[in-house]
């Protein structure tokens, strides 16, 4: 709860119609994709960094959580309130600032929807590649507060990459800016990659310099079917061998296909055991020889069947196989455990084949699908937890992924981030000393622990 | 214990709801409001809540459950396809029936469910203006306000001199190896649009159909379930029940695409009786298309000047997967050359009764649409909704454009230079 005085001071700093207290308001703003739910103590949205900096400090003197949101999409907790609190949302704060024809940059507040600006750059040629399946909506706050990913971070790397500088307000209610315009800049430490993926624990992010791309003159999309996993992972290290980087190289496992053979725009035969959509990119004179080059380079490795679009309605047919997967994947289970293991690319067919053999052993089907280009694997362990003794079985099927993915030199998460999500498993990865130094750093910062508490670290080491 | 007898049959549909938040992308009022209550994951979070007593009916809910066109671009958006329109319909019944309806509710309820009052009304709006509709003469023609909404700013077209009923006989013979076909007219094309029934009867007759226009049929009932009037709804679904029953038709067909939702649609609660009427239920477009019209159109000998015209999704169509039938048709126009706009999926931000309570948001919304129109360089702006033609030409005259909205029928009647045989 917070006190009448607080409430008071709160309307005084935002206005007294952008303070919700009411039941209605904290049950609208306590969940996020993870689908638990922890009710706020206050909701706010802010309009201004003035604003956000204003709230910070008063809840510093109040002893008062805060918890940053954007869209509340995150799949591992990073807006829940698992302290009650303030549930600070920055949706308002939706303006594209400037775009930057010259200097190849776009300034945004941290509201704006990723696919927003993509469609604003892209009127004017210009390109920001990273891509979450959730870009329609997530905003580029939650998406630099997570370092989100995407299928085109293959070729063109993820949020990190393409962030110059930020405006942020400090755990303590101070407005700080880190970075620049300019590409090269090496001024003091690079606090702008600390902020990226800190998921909102360090601080809050008001403003944010993105780099941008020309944009692609054309693309090529591909459908390659495998008789055998092997083969499709096989293929995926000879087309990189090859010297080719595509755009996007996805892949869809056996379970996967499985959910979608029946309900899927391309015919896909029971034989098929894998399957790999690769996409490649740039001028539209050399696709065409890049595309016959990888159907060349992969023919002799199990391949059942070959399709390169030569249409846009040909290009959507293809990905539509992709976006079928999820609605598809409830129907096997009503409740999914979603999670973006990572491994070096060349070890994507023993995570699968280790995959395939933890779901044996403990009986639950895991579907399997995602960024094979970059070895971030989306394992998606379906089950209902309404069956006796099944909430403990996920665990430790989890337990064992996560464990043999560190093994593998992988990371338990890509790009979803930690959250309270996998704050259990983050030693599994992370060392102690290592732990230690980044709490260390959010002691220093943040004193009294009154920014997002509770996540990625379950315990404090310091 | 609360006993939530209209939210309870959706429980299950609630529940499927997983938080991911794709309805942001795709709630044209939450890419206004920008606030969680106003999208389909924060009004299911509200809708559970309610059903395990954690929260109760008061302002704030029922604020936040206002903000919802019940437009169903959620719904088709939705990975699991939870039907958050027909939940948010059932929370606007329980909100009414425990707290009585809101005054734009009365106002929906006074005019839909009494057809005498309504056409009272329209009869007599040009002549005893400050009743309900004032007559202001602009420079494009004569417009009307509606000041009972308080929204003087509103522009709303003329209304008929003649209502539908007046101008079209209640049955029209058709050709003997051809069945009976209903046709359901609805409120704005009874009312203020009556040659768009006109032309519906006009075409189905050409179609060598009998058609059937009851004079006893009464509104669809989608503002009545906009503003949740849970015993109007059943009234209008009685009467429109019986109004059909004076012939054997095959199909009732409306050219309205809100209508089209209002009776062809069921929810748990709906009898055999009502589901076999919704069974019937034709859209127009989709039902001329499946009958060849566009093939009969394309015969049609082109003509040299050709009126540059394109197309606005109704949402109560596009939700339904009707999208390439009206193109079609208009495509198939033999005087017009087609031109697709930009946004042309966009809402149009009226919503029932949605316009009524949050007129700067519909206006807001409404206004999201101009820059595609203009840049179409359209003369008309062609839809198959009364309710969109009235939004999209307020949105037109505040914006300024010299463009027109016309329904489909009008221009297929047009192109068809149709008689009308009955005369």
């Amino acid at each position: 709860m917070i006190t009448e005085q607080v409430h008071t001071a709160l309307q005084n700093v935002v206005g007294k119609n952008n303070v919700y207290t009411e039941t209605a308001d904290l049950i609208t703003h306590s969940y996020d994709a993870t689908q638990k739910e922890y009710l706020p103590d206050a909701v706010i949205y802010a309009t201004t960094t003035r604003e956000v900096s204003d709230v910070v400090k008063l809840a510093n003197q109040h002893g008062v959580p805060i918890i940053p949101r954007g869209a509340g999409s995150g799949f591992t907790g990073g807006t829940l309130p698992i302290q009650g609190g303030i549930v600070l949302v920055l949706t308002k704060m939706n303006r594209i600032l400037a775009i930057d024809e010259d200097n190849l940059t776009a300034t945004v507040e941290p509201g704006v929807v990723t696919a927003s600006l993509q469609k604003e750059v892209e009127k004017l040629g210009l390109f920001y590649p990273p891509d979450p399946a959730s870009k329609e909506f997530c905003t580029l706050g939650g998406n630099v507060a997570e370092c989100a990913g995407g299928p085109r971070c293959v070729k063109y790397g993820v949020t990190k990459d393409y962030i110059l500088g930020l405006e942020v307000v400090t755990p303590t209610g101070d407005i700080i800016h880190t970075g620049g315009a300019t590409i090269k800049n090496v001024v003091g430490y690079d606090l702008t990659r600390l902020f990226v993926g800190s998921e909102g624990t360090l601080g809050i992010i008001t403003k944010i310099i993105i780099r941008l791309l020309p944009k692609p003159a054309a693309k090529k999309t591909m459908l390659i079917q495998f008789a055998s996993i092997e083969g499709a992972a096989q293929a995926v290290s000879t087309v990189i061998r090859g010297k080719i980087i595509p755009t996007t190289l996805e892949f869809l496992d056996a379970t996967t296909l499985a959910c979608i053979r029946h309900n899927s725009a391309l015919d896909i035969p029971e034989e098929c055991r894998a399957l790999l959509i690769i996409e490649v990119d740039g001028d539209a004179d050399i696709l065409e020889r890049q595309a016959a080059t990888i159907i060349q380079l992969v023919s002799e490795l199990d391949v059942l069947h070959t399709e390169i679009a030569e249409t846009e309605e040909q290009s959507e047919a293809i990905w539509s196989v992709r976006r079928s997967v999820s609605p598809n994947m409830r129907k096997i289970n009503p409740d999914k455990f979603n999670e973006d293991i990572v491994v070096p690319r060349s070890k994507v067919p023993d995570m699968i084949r280790a995959l395939e053999k933890l779901s044996a052993k403990y009986n639950v089907p895991i579907v399997n699908f995602g960024h094979a280009g970059d070895g971030n694997i989306h394992v998606n362990v379906m089950v209902d937890l309404k069956e006796p003794g099944m909430p403990e079985t996920v665990q430790r099927v989890l337990q064992e992924i996560f464990q043999t993915t560190v093994d593998m030199e992988g990371s338990i998460s890509g790009e979803h981030g930690i959250g309270t999500a996998k704050a259990a498993y983050l030693p599994m990865e992370i060392d102690s000393a290592t732990r230690k130094y980044m709490q260390t750093i959010k002691k220093a910062l943040d004193p009294l622990n009154i920014l997002n508490p509770g996540k990625i670290f379950l315990e404090s080491t310091i | 214990m609360t006993d939530y007898n209209e939210l309870t049959p959706y429980k299950d549909a609630i529940n499927q709801c997983v938080r991911c938040g794709a309805c942001q992308a795709h709630c044209p009022v939450y890419d206004q409001a920008r606030q969680e209550g106003a999208v389909a994951r924060g009004k299911l979070a509200l809708a559970k809540a309610l059903l395990e007593e954690s929260v109760t009916i008061d302002s704030r809910l029922e604020e936040d459950v206002s903000l919802c066109l019940m437009c169903g671009s959620c719904v088709v958006k939705c990975p699991n396809k939870v039907p958050t329109d027909k939940i948010v319909g059932a929370m606007r019944r329980e909100i009414s029936n425990r707290k009585g309806l809101s005054l734009t509710g009365k106002t929906v309820a006074a005019l839909t469910g009494h057809p005498p009052l309504l056409k009272a009304l329209v009869k007599t709006a040009d002549v005893l203006s400050p009743v309900l509709f004032k007559k202001v003469p602009q420079t494009s023609g004569l417009r009307l306000r509606f000041p009972v909404s308080g929204h003087a700013q509103r522009t709303l077209p003329a209304v008929a001199s003649k209502n539908l009923f007046t101008e079209l006989p209640e049955f029209i013979q058709g050709r003997p190896d051809k069945p009976v076909v209903g046709l359901f007219a609805g409120c704005a094309i009874t009312y203020i649009y009556p040659k768009i029934g006109v032309a519906m009867a006009s075409l189905l007759n050409h179609l060598g159909y009998s058609v059937f226009t009851p004079r006893t049929q009464g509104c669809c009932g989608i503002p009545a379930r906009s503003t949740g009037d849970t015993k109007l709804i059943e009234q209008l679904n009685r009467t429109n029940l019986e109004a059909f029953k004076a012939h054997e038709v095959a199909y009732i067909v409306t050219g309205c695409a809100s209508c089209h939702s209002g009776i062809g649609e069921t929810d748990p609660n709906s009898t055999e009786e009502q589901a076999d009427f919704a069974g019937k239920v034709r859209e127009i477009h989709q039902f001329l298309y499946q009958e060849g019209l566009a093939d009969i159109l394309a015969a049609l000998p082109t003509t040299k000047e050709r009126t540059r015209i394109t197309y606005h999704d109704p949402c109560h169509l596009k939700t339904k997967g009707i999208i390439n039938e009206p193109r079609a048709l208009l495509q198939s126009l033999p005087n017009t050359h087609y031109e697709e706009m930009e946004n042309s999926d966009l809402c149009c931000g009226l919503g029932g009764s949605f316009s009524a309570h949050h007129y700067a948001y519909s206006k807001a919304i409404g206004q999201r649409k101009v820059a595609g129109i203009k840049a179409s360089e359209a003369e008309l702006l062609a839809t198959a909704c009364p309710g969109c033609m009235l939004q999209l030409q307020d949105s037109i005259n505040h914006a300024m454009l010299n463009v027109q909205t016309i329904h489909i029928l009008e221009l297929i009647s047009k192109a068809l230079a149709l008689d009308q045989k009955w005369k």
